[in-house]
């Protein structure tokens, strides 16, 4: 067996993808210079922010209803195996807040706005509007990119609060199929089982996620071919992209949160 | 030595040697070069562009005109050569002199380039709202009114790009360019795309714009009927070099078989 095709084929792999961090790093730095320089565009941002959050929140919020309630009718057998179904509503909380609602929130985030970026942006690059946003004293990156990097990073957080208490609203109902619990006795539960090491850094990692949707959703857009058939691979590689980001920010949040707390 | 015609409603065109310097240049190209990678688009491109004058470049498809033209307002940097406009070389301004020049060029592009997400309205309004930011509000909406009133689109004013015809979203694309009076116009392939009719009111704007404004234009064309109409002086590009000048006239009675074959 001869190795040259495999060494050869690993490192055009490699090649392809050191371009790629390179030049996603590049946008991320173009990025922070572009968004810290004057002059901001504070209008598009509230306009974007307003489509971003808009646009996703009733699929959030159903994703998020229907987790909770599932979550909470599938853990009551083993619980109850164990005679620990007091503990119903504290568990499902936990795991709603820390984990299932940022991370499931994200995802659907990554498939709706992060395609969605991908695939306007593009579709402006074909058809030369981002060139002429720049020939009518437009700068394109702060009108396209930073506005909607931004607005992703602020609205995805209260799209994950969102879904969240909207879970806990299911996991809620949930409880009550086969008990009874009041809404008050429920959430004073949920509540007293909450701590502030399970709250605050579910929710910064959420600010990483949106920030990485938006800007791997615009980097992919702006940078795609200049074909019809470029919007439709800037979408999709803007999804697959965004969501293997949010896995990875996730593990580092997890290693970062369990190294702080000890 | 240029040869330059002046339009006159089918009467035969009068040659004019201009050797004077009497007519003002707006764009002049020296030794212009572009290349991306191995692929050398623009070879040795010299050519200039009189004011108030109608310059028509024809050229197959992928020879670079677009290039040529991004280049004059800075959407593409040239490699090698010297750009000069309104005779000032671009290559030594520093960027609050760039976006002044620039502010005084149109540029129509080849897909019109409309914002899909705003609407007519909002289209215009874009690079008014852009560079004139200090503008009252009534004065902007009276200089759309007159924008979309000069190409015949009053009526689509609440529209939405999608739902014009693509004889309109040329019409809207050359009106959105124009409301700045831009003093030279880059028009990209304006006609490509359009049935003859609309093809020939196309053209017929472009010549409106030219005696209204005296403005200085670049048409890219394949399409001959428009070149014939709009064209004072026309410049064939081939493997990156303007490989033939001349009137429309003149280039019509050519016996070189390649140039024969854009009049078929
Ligand atoms: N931004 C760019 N990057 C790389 N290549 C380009 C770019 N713009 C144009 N080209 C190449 O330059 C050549 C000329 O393109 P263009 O000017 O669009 O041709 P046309 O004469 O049809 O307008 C083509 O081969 C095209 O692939
Ligand atoms: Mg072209």
């Amino acid at each position: 067996m001869s190795s040259k095709p495999i060494e050869t084929i690993s490192d055009s792999v490699f090649k392809v993808f050191f371009e790629e961090v390179y030049s996603i790093t590049i946008f991320t730095l173009r990025f922070f210079k572009e968004a810290i320089l004057p002059p901001y565009e504070f209008n598009e941002v509230l306009k974007q922010s307003f489509l971003i959050g808009y646009k996703s929140l009733p699929l959030v919020a159903i994703t998020g209803f229907i987790i909770g309630l599932v979550l909470t009718i599938q853990s009551r057998p083993t619980l109850a195996k164990f005679g620990a179904e007091s503990w119903l509503p504290a568990m499902v909380a936990v795991s709603i807040i820390r984990e299932i609602g940022p991370v499931i929130t994200a995802l659907i985030f990554a498939g709706k706005v992060g395609s969605g970026i991908g695939a306007e942006l593009a579709s402006m690059n074909v058809t030369e509007q981002i060139d002429a946003m720049q020939v009518s004293d437009t700068n394109p990156f702060k009108y396209l990119v930073v506005t909607r990097v931004v607005a992703a990073t602020l609205m995805l957080p209260i799209l994950v609060i969102i879904a969240d208490s909207v879970g806990l609203l299911g996991s809620f109902m949930g409880v009550n199929i086969k008990g009874d619990v009041s809404f008050y006795l429920y959430f004073s539960m949920v509540f007293q089982s909450m701590q502030f090491e399970d709250l605050f850094p579910a929710l910064i990692k959420t600010i990483f996620f949106g920030f990485a949707i938006g800007l791997i959703g615009s980097y992919k857009g702006y940078n795609s071919n200049k074909g019809t058939e470029g919007v439709g691979k800037a979408a999709n590689s803007a999804v697959v992209f965004a969501s293997l980001m949010v896995f990875v920010i996730d593990m580092i949040a997890v290693q970062v949160t369990s190294l702080l707390q000890n | 030595m240029i040869a330059v015609g002046k339009m006159t409603n089918k009467k035969p065109l009068i040659e004019i040697e201009n050797n004077s310097k009497q007519e003002t240049v707006v764009v002049e190209m020296k030794h212009l070069k572009k290349s991306f990678g191995n692929n050398h688009v623009l070879r040795d491109i010299n050519l200039i562009v009189n004011k108030g004058e109608n310059l028509v470049i024809l050229g197959q498809s992928g020879t670079g005109k677009s290039v040529l033209i991004k280049c004059i307002v800075g959407l593409i940097q040239i490699d090698e050569g010297k750009l000069l406009i309104f005779g000032k070389v671009i290559s030594e301004l520093r960027n609050k002199e760039l976006i002044q020049i620039y502010r005084r060029i149109g540029f129509l592009f080849q897909s019109g380039a409309l914002y899909d997400s705003m609407s007519v309205r909002e289209n215009l309004e874009f690079p008014l709202r852009r560079q004139l930011s200090s503008t009252p509000k009534e004065k902007i909406d009276f200089l759309i009114e007159e924008a979309l009133h000069n190409v015949g689109l009053s009526k689509s004013i609440d529209k939405t790009p999608s739902e014009l015809s693509g004889g309109m979203r040329k019409r809207l694309g050359l009106a959105r360019t124009l409301i700045l009076k831009p003093e030279i116009m880059l028009y990209d392939e304006p006609t490509t795309g359009l049935d003859p009719i609309t093809s020939k009111e196309i053209s017929n704007l472009i010549l409106d714009v030219q005696k209204k404004y005296n403005t200085s234009s670049i048409i890219i064309t394949h399409d001959i009927e428009c070149a014939k109409l709009t064209s004072n002086r026309i410049i064939v590009i081939k493997d990156g070099i303007c490989a033939a000048e001349g009137s429309y006239e003149n280039l019509e009675k050519s016996t070189d078989p390649w140039i024969r074959s854009f009049f078929q």
